[in-house]
């Protein structure tokens, strides 16, 4: 249970970063929470060279508005952002997901840009990213890059980023009048069997103008429910079914199966979780 | 692996040290300064049993290098009790209330709790189930605990300190 023994790199810049992650490559890995990592590390799931510790790096941490845009520093932590009220205000759904996650005890370490980069697919922070279309920015010493959330995720703890890149923060637009995040976890604060975000906007009328559906805990990475949300475009609110549109929502998604739930189970589970998010977000946007 | 210098103030003493990187903040404290009133149950973020306080905040001390605390204030539950001698306020609640019975998972609970209770002076029932839940007891039971934490609040309360 003892991590095996690794050079550690504690740079205060950002540049001294980047150049770090030039000379090691992918005998590099960045720590930023380290609430996922180290314990790999512990296990022996993963072992590097070099650790290069973002914590000393205070430049990566804020919360910031400006244009519409809200821009996450990679570093913030997830205490911050659930006691955040820029965060409350602004990206409600990226507040409420901050809830399910842990304990209060791991969020005091744990980072938006670590949860992102680890890319566990049962975390709700990449869920949200990908609901919301949020924007990653990744940098290295050949410079900086914008990745969109549904191309970052790539796979089970996989992401878009190279070796050389560090995510540096994440800028989310999208402002929907009502949001949900709900989840199935054995006991609270566990990884969720299966999860779901959700985002609704409506028009003067009261017809859906959007309606995102994130599902997480369901597939490698969290997933965009498309065909069920375009087909809820347009919908009078008062005419959604939320139970029907959760159905809809998992129809041609085949879920994994793993010790905690088998496919089929993770499959109702999600589809229910998916019309009670519809149906929490709907209120939300109509009764605020 | 070269050691690094590390120099960190625990309990309210300067402690300077020279550590491997991967030495968890866990293992310095119980191996090497010899705090063994911060426990190891599961070693990877789970049990809480290890949870101390950095600058204030609770967190596990298995899933931080001793060396990333350099420049910190680390707080073990040996530094919770009163200079004189004798249990912290959150201790005693412990106690009256039967709140634990092997003790091994006491420590993190009494440091997470004493963290709680610094934010959240009155807290609801709700709140201190949450914030009780990232601790494991494997033989009290819950019942006991959630009655001392909120004897200790009430206890603040009434001496009016916080």
């Amino acid at each position: 249970m003892k991590a095996a023994p690794f050079e550690y790199h504690a740079p205060e810049t950002l540049d001294e970063v980047l150049a770090l992650l030039a000379e090691f490559g992918d005998d590099a890995k960045v720590l930023a929470g380290g609430q996922s990592l180290v314990p790999m590390l512990a296990l022996r799931l993963a072992r590097f060279g070099q650790l290069i510790d973002l914590n000393r790096i205070p430049t990566l941490r804020y919360v910031d508005e400006g244009g519409g845009v809200t821009r996450v520093g990679a570093m913030t932590t997830q205490a911050t952002i659930g006691g955040s009220q820029e965060v409350r205000c602004r990206v409600p759904l990226l507040a409420d997901a901050t809830a399910h996650i842990a304990h209060f005890q791991i969020r005091n370490r744990g980072t938006i840009g670590g949860s992102l980069s680890h890319a566990d697919p049962s975390a709700e922070y990449p869920a949200v990213a990908v609901t919301l279309d949020a924007e990653i920015g990744l940098a290295s010493t050949r410079g900086a890059r914008t990745v969109v959330a549904t191309d970052f995720f790539t796979g089970t703890f996989a992401t878009a980023a190279e070796p050389d890149e560090v995510l540096t923060e994440v800028r989310f637009a999208h402002r929907p009048q009502g949001c949900a995040v709900v989840e199935l976890a054995r006991r609270h604060g566990d990884f969720a069997i299966a999860g779901v975000a959700c985002a609704v906007e409506l028009d003067p009328a009261e017809r859906i103008r959007s309606l995102r559906l994130g599902l997480f805990g369901v597939a490698s990475t969290p997933v965009r429910a498309t065909a069920a949300e375009q087909a809820a475009a347009g919908t009078a609110a008062g005419e959604i079914d939320p139970q029907e549109v959760g159905q809809a929502a998992l129809s041609g998604i085949s879920c994994v199966s793993d010790v905690h739930a088998d496919a089929g189970y993770r499959k109702r589970v999600a589809a229910h979780l998916a019309g009670q998010a519809v149906r929490q977000a709907m209120a939300e946007a109509r009764h605020g | 692996m070269a050691e690094h210098h590390l120099e960190v103030t625990v309990n309210g003493q300067a402690v300077t040290a020279m550590v491997e990187p991967r030495l968890t903040l866990a293992d310095f404290l119980r191996d090497r300064l010899r705090l063994t009133g911060t426990h190891l149950g599961c070693e990877h973020g789970v049990c809480g049993a290890c949870t101390v306080l950095a600058d204030g905040a609770a967190i596990r001390s298995c899933l931080v290098f001793a060396i990333q605390m350099q420049g910190s204030a680390v707080t073990t539950v040996e530094g919770l009790t009163p200079r004189e001698g004798g249990l912290s306020d959150v201790q005693e609640a412990f106690r009256a209330e039967h709140g634990l019975q092997c003790g091994f998972c006491t420590p993190g609970f009494v440091v997470s709790v004493t963290a709680f209770l610094a934010d959240h002076p009155d807290p609801t029932l709700a709140q201190v189930r949450e914030a009780l839940s990232g601790n494991l007891c494997r033989c009290t039971g819950y019942q006991g605990i959630v009655r001392a934490v909120q004897a200790a609040a009430r206890a603040r309360q009434e001496t009016g300190r916080d």
